[in-house]
């Protein structure tokens, strides 16, 4: 077993632990009287513990049984709304789950807990392995066993010789031992040419590779962190015509790393000149189906930048002096304008309509909070190709302007945002507020085509539809550390397949002179960990040993 | 862009169709094989009778014996068994540990080969002109996905048996080769189409084919992992006396043993780890970035890719670790597999997320 230990090679770079089944001590657990241990004893009685192969195990399946939660439950990292949401919608349970940090699973104390440590662990094998991995790269093979025999691979060749009256008459002990070690070399091992002997080992890049792998995974996660410490994201959304500058104050919604400093920003603007849609035309099964969103956008470097004409695409992002510039989104904006009761313009300008479905049925909320005598609020849908469902209901049919219409309700009070707090822009919380107009009321809802006007009743003023414009939602990222990333991440997976499709052999060939005056040469093998194909590289060594010398024939033997 | 050609899509659904027919036909040859294992059974037990019986011809002529180094080679493959090289073969072996082909008849196996291999030719050219028709990779939808992966399974497993004698695995492949046919038709019918914009990238090229290929290296792994049980549990039974008639199938004694089962899934694991390295968690970050702006958001397709990746790394270390060999190892496979149909059926079809590409109506 003791040996078995010896030759087992670990792929993670991990001491294994004691085993109590192994080795000489057959004493069962219950008779070991535990040694007193002092402070000194019990923190390397951990760090064994830590460091050991079984333990290091144990941490990477807890790992993957601690990142499920995350899948299940809505993260913070995604979706805010989405988890208060969720805890509103399960009271109890819900403020337990978010006690013990289930909707941020990927910062959780837990989660982080098991990671540092399979971390910790990784690193305190690696480093003892890779001092060992050095003293062997730089030392000669190992010594040659006794009973090559007894290793897993094994073979004997005896040589004519004229003297003993064969056919052809083979090289002399030394010389054998140099044609050996020659044909070792050619195969790529190193070799070393000994008295009687001749030791080899090839494949220390195996282990190379495997402490490649371990030390750029920490790498990757050094990146990761630092990455989140300088990064910063935020969120725009672009009006046609209109522009935008890398500054705090111009985004919608900035995430900012825990390092950031304003002064890092880029100095970058982007103008959205135009904004073109294509849709599937020609297949009667996905009718309608978004084939291309191209938005024309002009940019520019610095205060005194040459303003460039560029295309930003989905999935072909703008590259500013490192901050990277996306398309995710794109909605069409109505041109909205709102006159109070005392015939004042309370809001004028494009609104931001969410699109929900295929067909850009949208969401579109206006907010006249400066309307008097009342403030007034508008709640309802943009629909890009308006047609009659049937019931009086209108729905879109196509996600292009075929047929534009609002159809809104509206209503009266106080919208509630006189008292300083933040509120979402596309709610509006209609529980507070009079209905004007609605599907439910006398004055039923209102429908406005590009340049109608309706006046809403009692005198409370009017809104007119003036025309439509596209917008586009893009968000801008900055994480210095991602290059970093991906280039650990691919010198892990190339030292992952030196680990895993390489092998480590040794071979020893040992050459005597029989009795008959007979060169007999014997080779051994062994692999270190798994090696599948110790066999066939028996049968070419052989093969080439028997290329080279006049090898006589078993059968001639008796 | 350019149109979709049809006459070519319909000629690429109707060789589908087709595919899976003989696909059908050739699973239930594999199938009836595997119930008359017993017959090829005695067959190879009657050549082995026969072999033996030569052999001690041989040996009583004095051809063979023991040269002075006693290890001399000697067989004709010119290749010396070293001590303890090969495991002690249990009494009633039949089949060769490194899955060798050993000539023994099989006809109902060699006919479901015969037809796999039509098969999977019509497949191929299903898929190909798919892709064709719509000028794009044909892997963009589920059901893409679903036939895209049964013809990789199938072209991986005829790949081997070119090699190595796996028809063991016939009965499993094949059916899971028709299963998902018939899944991608009645579950995820997809007419040809153009894809939406957020698809249209180089990437998805790389990206989906490394998963399509990590996961049928996967599937097939998970099948030998599955039979490493069942194997294990009759070789204990056989040690512990049972005689192999009464203890469990006939069919598992054509079935290797179950080290060599565990040797082999471990090396295809281990591709099948490179490859999921590669392509959904390397080449799947790296499209996360240009699509979403971050290459790690911990999206439920993401949560459940690295978690995949855990579970098999995990299987890689438990091969090396005392006490987890053997079947805990089998296990973690099993279980990574698990992960890797859930991430695919339930998280795709269920979970709302970033990779909702099914295509499925709405």
């Amino acid at each position: 077993m003791a040996e078995k230990r010896e030759n087992t090679y670990m792929p993670a770079g991990h001491r294994d632990g004691p085993d109590p089944a192994a080795g000489g001590t057959s004493a069962s657990r219950a008779d070991i009287t535990p040694p007193v241990l002092g402070i000194k004893g019990m923190f390397r009685w951990a760090w064994t513990q830590l460091t050991s192969m079984r333990t290091a195990l144990m941490l990477l399946l807890m790992l993957a049984v601690a990142a499920v939660p995350g899948s299940i439950f809505p993260q913070r990292v995604q979706d805010a709304f989405a988890v208060e949401t969720w805890i509103e919608d399960n009271p109890g349970i819900g403020e337990v789950l978010d006690f013990f940090q289930f909707f941020d699973v990927y910062s959780s104390v837990w989660f982080s807990a098991i990671y540092l440590l399979l971390f910790i662990s990784l690193i305190g094998c690696i480093l003892p392995r890779a001092k060992k991995h050095w003293q062997q790269i730089t030392s000669p093979p190992p010594r040659t066993p006794r009973r090559l025999e007894r290793l897993p691979e094994f073979g004997a060749l005896e040589l004519q010789s004229s003297a003993a009256g064969d056919a052809a008459d083979g090289p002399d002990p030394d010389q054998a031992l140099q044609d050996a070690a020659a044909v070792l070399k050619a195969r790529r091992y190193r070799v070393e040419v000994r008295d009687s002997s001749v030791g080899a080992e090839k494949g220390y890049l195996k282990e190379t590779g495997n402490l490649i792998f371990h030390i750029a995974l920490v790498g990757v996660l050094i990146c990761v962190a630092l990455g989140s410490m300088f990064s910063y994201r935020g969120q725009k959304i672009l009006m046609e015509d209109e522009g935008f500058v890398n500054a705090l104050v111009a985004y919608d919604n900035f995430f900012p790393g825990a390092y950031f400093s304003e002064d890092q920003m880029q100095p970058f603007s982007v103008q959205l000149d135009g904004f073109e849609r294509v849709f599937d035309r020609e297949s009667t099964t996905h009718f309608g189906q978004a084939l291309d969103f191209t938005a024309d956008v002009t940019t520019q470097l610095g205060a005194d930048g040459e303003p460039q004409s560029q295309e930003l695409k989905v999935n072909q992002p703008l590259t500013m002096d490192g901050a990277r510039v996306f398309l995710v989104g794109n909605g069409y904006a109505p041109e909205v304008t709102v006159r109070d009761g005392e015939g004042e313009i309370a809001f004028s300008g494009p609104v931001v309509t969410r699109p929900d479905d295929q067909v850009y049925t949208s969401m579109a909320v206006i907010k006249a909070p400066d309307a008097a005598p009342e403030q007034l609020g508008f709640v309802g849908l943009f629909l890009p190709t308006s047609a009659d469902a049937g019931d009086g209901l209108a729905v879109s049919v196509d996600p292009e302007l075929g047929n534009p219409e609002l159809q809104l309700n509206s209503y009266y009070g106080d919208l509630g945002l006189d008292d300083g707090l933040a509120q979402n822009v596309y709610v509006l919380d209609t529980e507070q507020l009079e209905v004007l107009n609605s599907r439910e009321v006398d004055a039923g809802g209102i429908v406005l085509s590009p340049g109608e006007t309706y006046d809403l009743p009692e005198g409370m003023g009017s809104i007119s539809f003036d025309g439509v414009r596209d917008y586009i939602a893009i968000d801008i990222h900055y994480n210095p550390a991602q290059q970093g990333v991906l280039i650990f991440a691919l010198t892990a997976l190339s030292g992952l397949v030196l680990s895993l499709f390489l092998t480590r052999r040794r071979a020893w060939v040992t050459v005597e002179t029989t009795e008959e005056g007979r060169t007999l040469v014997r080779y051994g093998l062994l692999s270190r960990g798994e090696d599948f194909r110790l066999r066939d590289e028996n049968i070419a060594l052989r093969d080439q040993f028997e290329k080279k010398w006049p090898v006589r024939a078993p059968e001639e033997e008796s | 862009m350019q149109s979709i050609n049809m006459e070519l899509a319909q000629y690429s659904e109707l060789f589908m169709l087709i595919a899976a027919f003989i696909y059908t036909a050739a699973f239930m040859l594999f199938a009836v094989d595997m119930i008359r294992s017993s017959a090829t059974i005695r067959r190879v037990e009657a050549e082995l009778a026969e072999e033996n019986a030569a052999e001690r011809q041989l040996v009583s002529s004095g051809a063979v014996s023991a040269t002075a180094a006693g290890e001399s080679g000697s067989s004709s493959s010119g290749e010396r068994v070293g001590d303890g090289s090969a495991p002690a073969a249990p009494a009633d072996e039949l089949v060769d540990e490194e899955m060798a082909y050993l000539g023994t008849r099989r006809p109902f196996a060699n006919v479901a080969v015969a037809l796999t291999v039509l098969a999977v030719a019509s497949h191929i050219f299903a898929v190909a002109s798919r892709g064709i028709a719509t000028n794009r990779v044909p892997w963009a939808n589920m059901f893409e996905f679903l036939t895209t992966g049964a013809m990789l399974v199938a072209a991986v497993f005829l790949l081997v048996l070119t090699r190595k004698d796996i028809r063991f695995l016939g009965t499993f492949v094949l059916g899971l080769v028709v299963t998902m046919m018939v899944a991608a038709t009645i579950g995820f019918p997809t007419p040809v189409a153009h894809v939406q914009p957020a698809l249209q990238s180089p990437w998805i090229a790389i990206h989906v084919s490394l998963a399509v290929l990590a996961m049928s290296l996967f599937t097939l792994t998970f099948a030998m992992n599955v039979l490493q049980l069942i194997q294990h549990k009759r070789e204990l039974a056989q040690l512990a006396g049972d005689t192999p008639r009464r203890s469990g199938w006939q069919f598992l004694r054509l079935v290797p043993s179950a080290t060599s089962l565990e040797n082999w899934a471990y090396r295809m694991n281990a591709v099948g780890f490179v490859f999921w390295t590669l392509g959904p968690l390397i080449t799947g970050a790296v499209w996360a970035e240009e699509a979403w702006g971050r290459y790690w958001g911990w999206d439920v397709k993401e949560v459940w890719t690295f978690v995949i990746w855990v579970v098999y790394a995990g299987y890689l270390h438990a091969r090396a670790t005392r006490g987890w060999t053997g079947n805990r190892a089998a296990w973690l496979s099993i279980i990574g597999f698990a992960c890797i149909m859930f991430n695919y059926g339930v998280v795709n079809v269920y979970f709302p997320g970033l990779h909702s590409y099914a295509g499925l109506p709405e």
